[in-house]
């Protein structure tokens, strides 16, 4: 089975941004950081081993590490519950990019991680980074099976999927200018023991945003980018179109599966007809031999085209991370809007007490109207509080704005990147899958000729 | 009728029948053929023909006629068969072209075993079907007389003594073999259903990615180019169906009709063996009683039974040699189709990519420059 073990080959590449590396620096991110100041950048070289997607101009690899999602094995062992249960773990091989490169062959540094652990890494780098489109991880459990495939999380053939899939993610996201930085990354790579907590004391999960929030922004943002509404769009549509082909896909491997098993009938009809001819028995023999060759070859063809159906599968879930992105566009926009509302109304009530004029109905003007206006001295007081909590409101709001515009400017640059870099890996994919088709038909042809022979020799 | 060794034909520098048949219809009137006799080249060695062409109209039922008439008069011989006489109306068009096309094949075909025959070849019956104008055909008869003969010494209970091993080696191949038709007559047709509703999810598949066209830019081109080969390898599988239905599983069942045939003459030829052995047995209870000589219809008898079974081994061999021939055309031609469908999508799928890596050359050179 072609496998795509890719172990990346980074290459030293400085930082294309000397300001990017700066933020990053004043992050208080640790030593891992690339830290040279040259903002030049040197055309990345595609490796010359497989997927040359990965490899970005000027992309901040971790130039240090090569990283290999090596193996998987099956353990044991008691969940939060104190219930036994079985569950895989991947080992993840590291090497120090430098020694590769000075061709010493240096043992890997390893470590086993479960597919949780990858969740949780995933869900802090969506937290941590909101305006970048994180990739995806591999699904968490079989989907789109056509029939004889298995639904089994344990079985092997999937085991072996994910295992390529978790390492695409890890490559993805060690070769993203952004990503690749970030320390718990790091430290998910190469520390085993203590990894959660050192996520957790992070602290992401306290600046997660809430669905409601989120969803409750969506519909009443008045004025988000437009640029941003479109792209959500987009992503909706590529969601829509990735899980139809995908389905669609199912089915016809479905049918195509029964048209070749039945051919393996022919094999057993011919073997029998050959018992009682003569001349023509040995001919029919044969070729009921490469009937059933026939019939057995759609397995292996229809398992490579597997591959094809989970590149697509990561643009599937990609689309959601993309739509993700522009949902925080219309949080942070929403925000922005309330907080300026806001200033404005107490700005409002603020003149109304100065003022003593009365623009705007309110319940205070009501009981003014019949109690009587309040004493001089509350109303002083009331100014002075308002004025304070104009003050914050401004300071609110141009936080807001900053949080607002920054993230629009940083998402809108990934948004680019994650374009660019969809192009070219589904144009690559629907490639490998023409290439997959015509490697069927020779494979067809070949067998139907080699019928074809021995029914000459009948 | 023949004795002892039919008449070859090559062997005797006799020429062979050509026949050609073209197919005359009209929605008005049933399917009549043109049957064109063309005696191959040196006319003076079929010395019964008088012209060296002939060009008649004939109905099926003519063709029927034909049969009969070689049945009764070469009861020994075996007679290929003709197509289902009756076919279900409303099931199968009897007018559509591929029906047509069909019969008239099955037909060709029945006309040149017989034509290629070394003793029906020179029936006189096959003479006039070939020849004249109108067919004088009177049946009926002569054919309830033959059977009603049979009939009674097989309903009288005579069972045969002893049949040689040779035919009963010739019936159990021929239960085998049919079986064995039947067995890959269903299997084709399964694969005809499965491959149908494989090209039905499979034109779904390729909308999918017309679909998904309008909402790229980048991409469009390569999903474009990956829904037309779909689209390409739809319109091969529907020639590959439509082959298999309508060339070899018409040529799989009229073998069964062929076995049918050739288990009727060897039917046949236990009654005419059973009938003799009849007639000897109470021949020699009467010798025994009042000493008359064996009596000459129980010599003709055994003269008959030892043609017949002379006869049937020469036709069986060339019916093994012709179904050997026969089956080799049909898997061979099989074999082809589908060799044939891989290529046509196989040359699809190439074109494919040659363009998109075109494209990106293009593009690459563009960006450089």
């Amino acid at each position: 089975m072609g496998t795509l073990c890719a172990c990346v080959l980074a290459h030293h590449q400085p930082h294309h941004h000397s300001a990017e590396s700066k933020r990053m620096a004043e992050d208080g991110r640790d030593e891992l950081v690339a830290t040279d100041d040259e903002s030049d950048h040197t055309a990345a070289d595609g490796s010359s081993s497989l997927n040359n997607t990965m490899v970005e101009e000027g992309s901040t690899l971790v130039r240090r590490m090569e990283i290999c999602v090596a193996e998987a094995e099956k353990r044991s062992g008691k969940n939060t519950v104190n219930m036994q249960e079985t569950f895989t773990v991947y080992l993840i091989e590291t090497r120090p990019m430098d020694a590769v490169a000075e061709g010493r062959n240096p043992a890997p540094d390893s470590l086993w991680r479960r597919y949780s652990e990858f969740e949780l890494l995933r869900n802090y780098l969506l937290v941590t980074y909101p305006y970048i489109v994180v990739p995806p991880l591999p699904e968490k459990r079989a989907e789109f099976v056509w029939h004889k495939l298995s639904a089994d999380n344990m079985d092997p053939d999937f085991v072996e999927r994910r295992r390529i899939g978790l390492e695409n993610f890890l490559l993805r996201v060690a070769s993203h200018p952004v990503l690749s930085n970030d320390k718990i990354l790091h430290h998910f790579l190469t520390e085993e023991y203590g990894w959660k907590e050192v996520v957790y004391e992070t602290g992401f999960q306290a600046k997660a945003d809430s669905r409601i929030r989120a969803l409750s922004a969506t519909f009443r943002v008045r004025n988000p980018d437009k640029r941003f509404m479109e792209m959500k769009h987009y992503s909706d549509q590529l969601q829509s179109h990735t899980s139809q082909l995908l389905r669609a896909r199912a089915r016809v491997a479905d049918r195509l599966y029964g048209v070749y098993k039945v051919h393996g009938n022919y094999g057993r009809v011919f073997s029998e007809w050959s018992a009682i001819e003569k001349e023509m028995g040995d001919g029919l023999q044969s070729a009921g031999h490469h009937m059933d060759a026939y019939a057995a070859s759609i397995d292996d063809i229809l398992e490579e085209e597997e591959h094809y159906a989970d590149q697509l599968k990561e643009y599937l879930f990609y689309a959601e991370a993309l739509r993700a992105v522009c949902r925080k566009h219309e949080l942070t926009q929403f925000e922005l809007e309330m907080a300026s509302q806001d200033l404005i109304s107490k700005k409002q009530q603020h003149e109304e007490l100065a003022t003593g004029i009365v623009r705007t109905f309110s319940f205070k003007g009501m009981t003014n109207k019949i109690f009587g206006q309040e004493a001089p001295v509350q109303r002083e007081a009331r100014i002075k509080l308002l004025e304070e909590l104009i003050a914050e409101g401004e300071d609110t709001v141009k936080e807001k704005t900053v949080e607002c515009e920054e993230h629009v400017e940083r998402a809108w640059v990934d948004m680019q990147r994650f374009k660019e870099q969809k192009d070219k890996d589904l144009r690559e994919a629907l490639i490998n899958y023409a290439v997959m088709q015509i490697s069927m038909c020779k494979k067809g042809i070949q067998m139907w000729s080699n019928a074809k022979e021995c029914f000459l020799k009948m | 009728m023949s004795v002892g060794t039919p008449r070859g034909l090559a062997s005797s520098g006799q020429k062979p029948i050509a026949e050609i048949l073209h197919p005359l219809s009209s929605a008005a009137e049933p399917l009549s053929v043109s049957v064109t006799v063309n005696l191959g080249g040196d006319k003076t060695t079929r010395v019964e023909f008088d012209l060296p062409e002939y060009c008649v109209r004939r109905r099926y039922q003519d063709f029927d006629w034909l049969r009969i008439k070689l049945e009764d008069s070469q009861p020994t011989h075996l007679i290929p068969p003709l197509p289902e006489k009756f076919v279900m109306k409303g099931v199968v068009d009897r007018f559509s072209e591929e029906f047509v096309e069909t019969r008239m094949k099955a037909l060709d075909k029945f006309l040149k075993r017989i034509a290629d025959h070394p003793v029906l070849s020179f029936n006189p019956h096959l003479n006039s079907f070939l020849t004249a104008k109108d067919l004088n055909k009177r049946q009926g008869l002569a054919l309830l007389t033959k059977v009603g003969e049979s009939v009674k010494y097989v309903a009288g209970g005579y069972k045969l003594r002893a049949r040689p091993a040779e035919f009963c080696a010739m019936g159990e191949y021929l239960d085998t073999f049919n079986q064995k038709l039947g067995t890959i007559d269903r299997i084709a047709q399964r694969i005809l259903k499965e491959q149908s509703e494989y090209l039905t999810e499979l034109r779904e598949y390729g909308t999918v990615y017309s679909s998904w066209v309008g909402l790229e830019d980048e991409l469009r081109r390569p999903l474009e180019g990956v829904a037309g080969c779909v689209t390409t390898c739809c319109g091969a599988l529907e020639d590959l169906g439509e082959n298999m239905s309508q060339d070899f599983l018409p040529v799989l069942r009229e073998y069964v009709l062929y076995v049918e045939s050739m288990k009727n003459v060897l039917r046949k030829r236990d009654q005419s063996q059973a009938e003799y052995e009849a007639r000897l047995e109470a021949a020699i209870l009467r010798k025994q009683e009042d000493r008359t000589p064996m009596p000459v219809e129980v010599e003709k008898c055994q003269d008959k039974v030892e043609c017949f079974n002379a006869d049937l081994k020469a036709d069986w061999e060339r019916w093994q040699s012709n179904k050997r021939q026969d089956f080799k055309q049909l898997l061979t031609g099989m074999a082809d189709k589908n060799i044939n469908h891989y290529e046509k999508c196989q040359a699809a799928w190439e074109s494919l990519i040659t363009l998109l890596q075109d494209k990106q050359t293009e593009d690459k050179s563009s960006e450089t420059n």
